[in-house]
């Protein structure tokens, strides 16, 4: 069990900045093309977080054109430049999926503001 | 060549190749193992080498084992297993055999015990589909008609029946070998194989490879 623990640790993103559900990030994704290798950034709100060391993995949900777009990343893969966290939401929820049926005004989220 | 190691399962992970893709990998704990006896044509009509591997504590193993480890050296050995090889004399007795004999890429066999599920119904066992499950059905997983009527007026021999079902030698074939760890002996699999963690199994080289 060590020797797996140990092997799981070795993947384990320790670069990435602390989020929770509800906030706005920015995920900039590294994309092959050929040789080239270029970033593509994806932006939207956090709707969940899986835990469980190199399973973990969020969803991002933003609305493209009208159209909801959601994207489910591996949290610790390597495909991940870096995540930036652009605002910090206020929600009562772990998952707020009930998002998925709101949209224009309902489907804000109030900013969480710090004392 | 030596054409096989024992090794433990540690269970299952993930891992992500160079181009961030994620790849399901079991983890087995494989080697070093002690060669404990090298089988001739001469001596025994074919090549092969007994493997130990594993410990064991010492007031398990029994006299007869542990005369037989004391002639090639090795102190324990929780398991026995054969493998077979292509020249003989290149092993001696003693000899520890490493994960270093396989590649990274290469395609191996995995040998192990299924997980025991005890006696089991047709839908587990064989993958019947069942019965109805609403609309007033009470057949919801029998397995429904068993043969004929008067004539053979028996059932065939070999019908899918419920019965005891796993804990039984399984092979799994054509597994890539995701990595090689030979400082920790590990040995990771692109897939899963048979048994429970911490179960013992052989990789071997493919039989007829392609």
């Amino acid at each position: 069990m060590e020797k797996m623990k140990q092997l799981e640790n070795e993947l384990l993103r320790m670069d990435l900045p602390h989020f929770d559900p509800g906030d706005t990030v920015k995920v900039n994704v590294k994309i092959r093309e050929g040789e080239k290798e270029r970033i593509q950034a994806f932006q939207g709100v956090v709707i969940s977080k899986r835990k469980g060391s190199v399973n973990a993995s969020f969803t991002v949900r933003k609305v493209s054109y009208g159209i909801g777009v959601e994207r489910i990343f591996p949290l610790h893969s390597p495909i991940i430049s870096d995540i930036e966290v652009i605002t910090k939401g206020r929600v009562r929820r772990a998952k707020i999926y009930y998002l998925r049926k709101l949209r224009g005004k309902a489907a804000r989220i109030k900013e969480r503001r710090f004392k | 060549m030596c054409k096989g190691l024992i090794g433990k399962k540690l269970g299952m992970t993930r891992q992500f190749t160079s181009k961030g893709r994620s790849v399901p990998v079991t983890v087995i704990e494989a080697g070093p193992c002690v060669v404990t006896q090298v089988k001739t044509v001469d001596s025994d009509g074919y090549n092969a080498l007994q493997l130990g591997f594993g410990e064991k504590k010492e007031k398990r193993t029994n006299k007869p084992l542990k005369g037989h480890l004391n002639k090639s050296g090795a102190e324990t050995a929780r398991v026995l297993k054969e493998v077979s090889v292509e020249n003989p004399q290149d092993f001696s007795p003693g000899q520890k055999v490493t994960v270093e004999m396989f590649a990274v890429g290469e395609r191996v066999e995995v040998t192990g015990t299924s997980k025991g599920r005890g006696f089991s119904g047709v839908i587990k066992r064989h993958g019947f589909h069942g019965g109805k499950k609403t609309h007033g059905s009470h057949s919801h997983r029998i397995p429904g008609s068993i043969g004929c009527s008067a004539w053979p007026a028996k059932v065939i021999k070999g019908k899918k029946m419920p019965g005891h079902y796993g804990h039984e030698r399984k092979t799994v074939r054509n597994l890539e070998i995701f990595d090689i760890r030979p400082k920790e002996n590990l040995i990771l699999l692109k897939g899963a194989v048979p048994g429970h963690t911490s179960g013992f199994v052989t990789i071997r080289k493919p039989k007829f490879a392609k």
